[in-house]
């Protein structure tokens, strides 16, 4: 009977503990959250997307940084999502079980989860010293570097969940494979795909280390892609480790705008998944 | 008539075949580029460490100077903040992930189990940068004024661990980059094991409960045996997160290139000296030496990452022969 009753309490302890580990991990990420909105809202206003950064002590926005950012993440998808994709794609329909996949597939993980300020260091060395200066067009490289893994592993998940009889379909009519590919098997697993696209953008957007020393900063505004260019993440950084309350309050302002724009995504991207029932490994 | 359409239909096929022939090697040269992308980075990462290796040597890695002054480079400092760190992290997050798995596998109530995953891992999603403001801003001030003198005064004059706690409460430091990294790493950590937990074969736990063992008993005496090799993969992960995390850690770590056994102590991590010091690097020696911290965080978290990958790559395959 005391055994039993040991094992019982055994039991509500370790059930009691397991519940306030649970709500240690949303109350932190409740106070992350909050910190976040009651700072960033107090700096929030329109002049953030109508100026530039400005010098300290006077008033200004985030204009060319958020252009900045956008830009970059938009060259960086352009750069990686496709060769991410047929990467997959190879994974999926034409290696498989190969040696060549296997190696490949573990590869990429290790991509997925390398530091990515060592992205920087490579593109630094690849794209900065050839140029001999600090660019967009690195800044871009370096993103789409670190989209790519995402774009490779949630393609191949994702086909492989298209089931095997539509390629028999297809092939049975007669088709190439690239056919059944691109006509059958892309539009079947669509909202996977598009998933996996939303995941790598949520990805790329809050990335700070890479730019450091690509796209390195810039006070002023500009469109040259061959010259450095602000970004939110350097442009927070800066900003929230300097001794300025105005550029601290900047740089809360700044945070709040990539944190909301990361989370929307994730929470779509999620939402697709569930509401076309496939599966997405966001975090890995 | 029926030879004209026999030449075109030819003409369609061979197009068709070529257009696979090009699709197919397009895929294949994409596939291969991954394979490329990371030789690239071993290289370059080699190039750039090379005149920094052949200065120092092997003495690099051991080296506890960092003087650009007089150039000379050693890794010691930043290594021992990257270990030191990623070890604080895991302590503090492997208790709270297994605890998190075990609810929301076990004790949550279904309809809470959606929300509640989506909370911890909306926590993944959180970019890094936000968890180094929100370090240096809310977390550094309350360690500094509250938590820090407590453990000072408390655990400071204890034999051995008080060793850990010794000097004035900066509020940034080891132990604070430490506990950023932790909340940090506790979303893949618990995901990976609720994975694990929940690929558990029902016919084992059944078993266990028919003969009379509590949940808990289940958990750990059914559950975690069985699912060891994931969980352990999971925390190796986690862990090679927060070895290469740079960003967070260099809100809250100090910056400072010394080696010192108190947690409380300004300190620097491979990565952190890397950001804040690669532009303003002078000298190629300088430079070169920031390359060589790189190099050694990639084999670092190289063999982290790729053991974690190994042993989970060895679950899955196993747990499909199970099932």
């Amino acid at each position: 009977m005391s055994m039993l009753r040991r094992r019982r309490i055994t039991n509500a302890i370790a059930f009691i503990a397991s519940t306030i580990a649970t709500a240690i991990g949303l109350a932190l990420l409740c106070a992350i959250l909050w910190t976040l909105l009651s700072n960033g809202f107090a700096a929030m206003s329109w002049t953030l997307f109508t100026q530039m950064t400005p010098a300290p002590g006077s008033h200004g926005g985030l204009l060319n940084a958020i252009y900045g950012s956008l830009a970059m993440t938009v060259l960086g998808i352009l750069v990686g999502t496709p060769i991410g994709m047929l990467a997959g794609t190879y994974l999926a329909e034409y290696g498989r079980h190969s040696k060549l996949c296997t190696v490949v597939r573990f590869i990429n993980d290790v991509l997925l989860s390398a530091p990515s300020i060592i992205i920087g260091l490579f593109v630094y060395t690849l794209v900065v010293l050839r140029m001999g200066h600090f660019s967009a067009i690195a800044g871009a490289v370096a993103l789409g570097i670190i989209a790519m893994p995402v774009m490779v592993r949630t393609t191949e998940d994702m086909l492989n969940l298209v089931p095997k009889s539509m390629r028999d379909g297809s092939a049975g009519l007669g088709a190439q494979p690239w056919r059944t590919i691109t006509q059958i098997i892309y539009p079947a697993a669509r909202s996977g795909i598009l998933t996996g696209l939303l995941l790598a953008i949520a990805r790329v957007s809050g990335e700070t280390a890479p730019l450091l020393f690509t796209a390195l900063n810039n006070q002023f505004w500009t469109a040259k892609l061959n010259e450095p260019m602000a970004n939110l993440p350097v442009v927070i950084f800066q900003f929230a480790m300097s001794p300025y309350p105005d550029w601290q309050h900047l740089a809360w302002a700044g945070a709040l705008l990539i944190t909301g724009f990361v989370l929307i995504l994730s929470i779509i991207a999620r939402s697709i998944s569930t509401l076309f029932g496939q599966h997405a490994n966001p975090g890995e | 008539m029926d030879a004209i359409d026999h030449k075109a239909l030819q003409v369609h096929l061979r197009s068709e075949a070529r257009a696979e022939g090009v699709f197919r090697t397009a895929t294949l040269i994409s596939a291969l580029f991954v394979l490329a992308l990371l030789a690239g980075v071993i290289l370059a990462l080699i190039y750039g460490a090379w005149p920094a290796l052949k200065t120092f040597g092997f003495g690099f890695v051991s080296g506890q100077k960092w003087n650009p002054v007089t150039d000379i480079y050693g890794a010691a400092g930043p290594l021992y903040g990257t270990v030191v760190t990623s070890l604080i992290a895991l302590l503090i997050a492997v208790p709270l992930s297994f605890g998190i798995a075990v609810f929301l596998t076990e004790t949550c109530p279904s309809w809470l189990r959606g929300p509640i995953s989506t909370g911890i891992e909306l926590l993944a999603s959180i970019p890094s940068i936000v968890y180094g403001i929100w370090g240096l801003f809310v977390l550094a001030p309350i360690l500094q004024h509250t938590v820090q003198p407590w453990l000072i005064s408390h655990v400071g004059p204890l034999p051995y661990i008080g060793k850990l706690f010794q000097g004035p409460p900066f509020g940034i430091g080891l132990l604070t980059a430490g506990i950023v990294l932790a909340i940090m790493v506790l979303p893949f950590i618990s995901s990976v094991m609720r994975e694990v937990f929940r690929m558990a074969p029902a016919s084992l736990k059944e078993a266990a409960y028919g003969l009379g063992a509590t949940q808990w008993n289940v958990v750990w005496d059914v559950v975690m045996p069985w699912s060891r090799a994931g969980v352990i993969g999971g925390i190796m992960l986690g862990l090679g997160r927060a070895l290469g995390e740079t960003m967070a850690v260099t809100f809250v770590i100090g910056n400072a290139h010394r080696i010192s056994t108190s947690l409380l102590a300004p300190a620097t991590t491979i990565s952190a000296a890397i950001a804040n010091e690669f532009t303003e690097a002078v000298g190629d020696l300088y430079t070169s030496a920031l390359f060589a911290l790189g190099l050694l965080l990639f084999v670092l978290t190289f063999i982290v990452i790729a053991s974690a990958r190994l042993l989970l790559l060895r679950l899955e395959r196993g747990g499909v022969r199970r099932a």
